[in-house]
């Protein structure tokens, strides 16, 4: 460390403020204000990591989000810890950790940079090519693949951290505060727009705060001076809010935009604590400016890519922004003009600039005069055609470009340089606008996308636009404000500008050299070692699509998008198929822009916030009774009750023989009910279900199936009539929504002429389910004056009665084939009812029971569950449920679907009961089932769907849907598994009580 | 993320909505006439276009109704919205 680095800065690092850090295991020192790239080129610095596929060494290249290579590890070993975070993004604070990545052992020796001498195995499409085959050689390929490769460690432990969400309205969305967004912020505001402008640096102003040229001026001051000024005065503007560190990660239809905002990511560990990390703003904008700027594009030539070599505005930005010069010997190799920006940059501060190479013939600006009369030596026309240094760039080769620029003549000069600043011009950053829906256009002149037609309410402006200049962009962000604003005037409306005057730049997408392209290396995605070679192998063997070039090579496929490279891509593609680059195309930027945090995506969405969960009225005794839950779509329903350690099948035993031999109870407040008014009701239910509903009597309830207009089986419950024209309808638990917007649908859309109202009540009532033949012991001893006689409360039929002063709905209804009653209430009264239940059954063992005993006791009689013994492809004489279709009725959801060709097959799978011939065996569900056993391939006839040992009938039973199973009664069929075949008969799905005496025990 | 007006509670962001397919499809009024190729038609045969298709929606998460949308499939510019019941625009 006896270099000295720092520079004389501008006013953004604060050199009074010291701060160490750790790269590499190594501590260094930087000054607040410092991101990680700076603190580290001023350390000298700039091997930061090794390429993805060649492991080749690399430096940093930019001073933005931009990126390709300096993508480190931050707090390494850390529950903070975090890959793939650009260097040039982290703003270092005291204590910070980072680490190279894609690297090992350690950066300055790689074992993986063998492939590197190995290169010419390794060409476009090798992983494609060579880890194809044989196909069961895939698991150790993805072995050595995952070992090698390594993009950064996922933490270990779980994140520290919180995270929000925010919703945001505005006015107009201004993206990007360089001097084009605060201008049009600062317009907007001023005319009563509510606006909020976005950035994503820590800093207001973009380039032009550190801007240097002495020719360029606005109002006779320099650029950066003139916009300090107008930032200071956005400080007092009411209706505008400035969100720095800021950056949006995608731009949908209708302007509607994610953007993350770093709040404690440049702060010391003590003062993270307890404080949100980032947020996830998503805004809805009524207008949105884009201001994003442009990304300079480097030259692809040979070997471009050793530390060292770096965007020639990058290190202007280090050295006025950051007070850092990147080399001791620099060189410069351009196009254009902005190169010359640059090497004044350094002259100015006594920095050595060795010399400028410029691919054109001649420039006639000021700033390249100014450049000559410093007696820096310039070479036009030239090029360079290869470098040297592996760790550190320590010299350039340069040729004499030919007047086409196809080829290099004359003899090789060497310069010997540390320090190269390549400037190829620059690219709009239209990601966002592209994301928006919106489309561009190759301008041939300038070689740049430009945004043509916009897809919503959004102006570009500035550069991001195609305008470099100064003159230019305050002309037609002034214009383009007045229109999308509606205003008359503007602050720009008088604004002088004075600029130098730009010649126009060379273009030359891939730079010869004095060797053959096939010796040479001319990186164009520097993060995935994606070579101007590569391009053109794929385009040799056929690829034409610029999507299929890009995923063959895997150009623009690296975290960083691409954002370089991704132009001189497509213009070699356009080069080499002799299209033009209007008609390739583009590929498609995607959100997010720059990588998102998991934590920003999920926010609060963590721990018990992950899901929206629902708990019945019930629910804390089930908690305190020790229950297990099971969920049941958002429900936490109690699925077992477990006693002195018993597991989930001696618990379930229990409770379904309690149920069966004196009395059990179910919390069944989960079922969906929808109460159903109007004068059309009856009518409404015949339309919806299979069965008939005209001629149920008020106060009787009656099963029901209801299809989709496919004829297959969609939902079923029991709905009751409470009144003339007032139903109570229940759905399976999981299906109430999808059943309320299923009806809500047909009366609305097909038969709105109905006078019936649907009210969803799921929620307003708690149910306890109170079965066996003790059941109506018990009711009686909760109701003592309600008639409870089979005379006046016969199976199927209702009551409204009261529990002391509580109103209570009671339906006598079945699903275990026990004599039973539902009882409903007012939700909160549910825990009241259930201990009323439990105290009264106390005498006769009542046993709460579960979910799961539940599933067993319906599945003794044969009851389906929609949606375990269906799947979406049973029709109910599938289900052998011909009885509950009506034969009558002319038409319901469905019916004409039953009349189908292939509904009416007779091989179509069907329900049935399974016995296994050892009653001991209990059989897997989705097990599959065939009729014979061979050593080939045999057709699956069916597979198993419910499958519980019984323990009132001390043997396994099973319902499955089997091709052809209707006829079957008594055959014998196998379930073959992974050790042993399983010989079962099939049997009526009926397995207890089938004349169901049991209801009115 | 669309930002659809309906036509009971104005403009509300997508994450309400339920798209419902196709618009303008009704249900036969004597299913038990058509025949099985009259039946898959009106069953399983749905347009997909690309470019300005009617189609239904459900303001799922707000007021429950249900109603008409005239989207241009290619760009997702939503073109007109009227209730159910109301005559479509002419193109
Ligand atoms: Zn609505």
């Amino acid at each position: 460390m006896t270099k000295n680095l720092r520079v004389k800065s501008s006013g953004y690092i604060d050199e009074t403020n010291r701060i160490s850090f750790k790269f590499n295991g190594k501590t260094y020192h930087g000054f607040k204000g410092d991101t990680l790239a700076s603190a580290l080129l001023a350390n000298d610095v700039h091997l930061v990591g090794r390429s993805f596929k060649y492991h080749r060494p690399r430096g940093i290249m930019t001073s933005g989000s931009e990126e390709p290579n300096a993508i480190v590890q931050i707090n390494p070993g850390t529950n903070r810890t975090e890959p793939n975070v650009r260097a040039t993004e982290v703003e270092i604070y005291e204590g910070l950790e980072a680490s190279s990545q894609n690297c090992w052992p350690s950066v300055e020796f790689d074992i993986g940079g063998i492939n590197n001498f190995l290169s010419p195995f390794f060409p476009a499409g090798f992983y494609y090519k060579t880890f194809m085959w044989p196909a069961s050689f895939w698991e150790k390929y993805e072995f050595f693949i995952r070992h090698s490769a390594g993009l950064g460690k996922s933490p270990k432990s779980s994140d520290p951290d919180i995270y929000d969400h925010r919703n945001v309205h505005c006015d107009v969305l201004v993206i990007g505060a360089g001097i084009s967004g605060i201008l049009a912020a600062k317009n907007a505001t001023k005319n009563n727009f509510k606006t909020l402008l976005v950035e994503e640096k820590n800093e207001l102003g973009g380039s032009t705060i550190y801007e240097n040229n002495e020719f360029n001026k606005i109002d006779n001051k320099a650029p950066s001076e003139w916009l300090k000024k107008e930032i200071e005065e956005l400080k007092d503007i009411k209706n505008l809010e400035i969100k720095t560190r800021t950056s949006v990660a995608a731009y949908h239809q209708y302007n509607y935009l994610l953007a993350r905002e770093n709040l404690t990511d440049h702060l010391e560990a003590k003062d993270k604590t307890n404080k949100i990390r980032q947020r996830l703003l998503k805004i809805r904008a009524k207008k949105v400016i884009l201001a994003t700027g442009a990304l300079e594009r480097p030259l692809i030539f040979n070997n471009n890519d050793r530390p060292g070599i770096m965007l020639s505005s990058a290190i202007k930005k280090y050295s006025e922004f950051y007070g850092v010069v990147c080399g001791s010997k620099n060189v410069f190799f351009t196009n254009n003009d902005s190169a010359y920006e640059s090497a004044m940059s350094l002259y100015n501060k006594g920095i050595n600039v060795e010399a400028i190479i410029d691919i054109r013939e001649q420039s006639e600006s000021k700033i390249v005069k100014k450049v000559e009369e410093a007696g820096i030596k310039i070479y036009w026309s030239h090029s360079i055609v290869d470098t040297a240094g592996y760790k550190r760039l320590n010299s350039v080769s340069i040729m004499k470009l030919s007047n086409d620029g196809t080829s290099v003549t004359g003899s090789k000069i060497s310069i010997s340089c540390d320090c190269l600043g390549v400037a190829g011009g620059w690219t709009p950053a239209v990601h966002l606008y592209t994301q928006s829906g919106s489309k561009l256009k190759f301008d041939e002149e300038k070689k740049v996308f430009l945004p043509n037609q916009n897809s919503s309410n959004q102006i570009s402006v500035g550069s991001c636009c195609g305008d470099f200049k100064i003159d230019e962009i305050i002309k037609n962000l002034n214009q383009k404000l007045k229109e999308t604003l509606n205003i008359k005037e503007t602050d720009l409306d008088n604004i002088k500008v004075e600029i130098d005057e730009e010649n126009t730049k060379r273009n030359i997408w891939l730079l010869p050299s004095d060797k053959p392209l096939g010796k040479t290396k001319p990186f164009v995605d520097y993060q995935n070692d994606a070579t101007a070679k590569d391009i053109k192998l794929a385009l040799r063997e056929g690829f034409r699509s610029i999507e299929h070039v890009k995923r063959y090579t895997t150009t623009g496929m690296g975290t960083d998008q691409g954002k370089l490279g991704n132009m001189h891509a497509l213009g070699i593609i356009a080069d080499t198929a002799g299209v033009k680059m209007s008609e390739l195309g583009t590929t498609t930027f995607r959100p997010p822009y720059t990588p998102l945090t998991f934590g920003t995506i999920v926010g609060r969405n963590v721990g018990k916030f992950f899901d929206i969960f629902r708990r019945t009225p019930m629910n804390d005794w089930h908690i305190e009774n020790k229950a297990e839950f099971e969920n049941v779509g958002q429900w936490k329903r109690a699925w077992y009750y477990p006693i002195d350690g018993e597991t989930m099948h001696q618990a379930v035993q229990r409770e379904s023989k309690a149920a069966r031999e004196s009395a059990g109870i179910l919390d069944a407040s989960t079922l969906g009910k929808i109460d159903i008014q109007g004068s059309d009701a009856s009518e409404f239910l015949n339309r919806v279900y299979t069965n008939a509903w005209s001629k149920l009597a008020i106060g009787k309830c009656r099963y029901g199936l209801m299809l989709n207009e496919d004829g297959m089986v969609y939902d079923d419950g029991v709905t009751t009539r409470l009144g003339e024209n007032h139903y109570i309808m229940t759905t399976t638990t999981g299906g109430a929504a999808n059943v309320l917007g299923k009806l809500e649908d047909y009366l609305q859309t097909e038969w709105p002429e109905l006078d019936v109202y649907l009210t969803s009540v799921t929620d307003h009532y708690a149910t306890a389910s109170l079965c066996g033949p003790n059941s109506k012991k018990i009711l009686k001893k909760i109701i003592p004056d309600l008639d409870l006689s089979d005379e006046n409360f016969p199976h199927m039929s209702f009551k409204q009665s009261k529990i002391g002063s509580i109103q209570c709905r009671i339906m006598r209804i079945s699903f275990t084939g026990e004599h039973s009653y539902e009882i409903n209430v007012q939700a909160n009264y549910g825990k009241d009812l259930w201990e009323k239940c439990m105290e009264a059954g106390k005498e006769f063992n009542i046993t709460p029971y579960g979910t799961e005993t539940m599933h067993l006791l319906r599945a003794e009689k044969g009851f389906i569950i929609v949606g375990q013994d269906t799947d979406g492809t049973m029709t109910p004489i599938d289900l052998q449920m011909d009885w509950i279709v009506s034969k009558k009725k002319y038409d319901f959801i469905g019916k004409r679907s039953l009349y189908r060709s292939d509904t009416m097959r007779e091989d179509r799978k069907q329900l049935v009961g399974l016995l296994t011939e050892d009653p001991n065996v209990v059989l897997e569900e989705g097990a599959q089932i065939v009729s014979e056993l061979n050593q080939g391939p045999v057709e699956m006839l069916g597979h198993v769907t419910s499958s519980y040992f019984s323990p009132n009938l001390n043997k396994s039973i099973a319902l499955a849907v089997v091709r052809g199973g209707k006829d079957m009664m008594g055959k014998k069929l196998f379930i073959p598994m992974e050790n042993k075949n399983i010989n079962v008969t099939v049997a009526n799905p009926v397995f207890y009580d089938e004349k169901n005496e049991r209801l009115n025990a | 993320m669309f930002l659809i007006n309906c036509p009971y509670c104005g403009e509300r962001d997508q994450q309400e909505f339920k798209a419902g397919g196709e618009a303008h499809i009704e249900r036969p009024k004597q299913p038990t006439e058509l025949s099985d190729d009259e039946w898959a038609e009106y069953l399983f045969m749905r347009k997909n276009i690309k470019g300005v298709q009617f189609e239904r929606w459900n303001h799922a998460h707000g007021c429950r109704k249900w109603f008409n949308m005239v989207r241009d499939t290619s760009n997702d510019e939503i073109k007109a919205i009227y209730k159910m019941g109301e005559k479509p625009p002419s193109q």
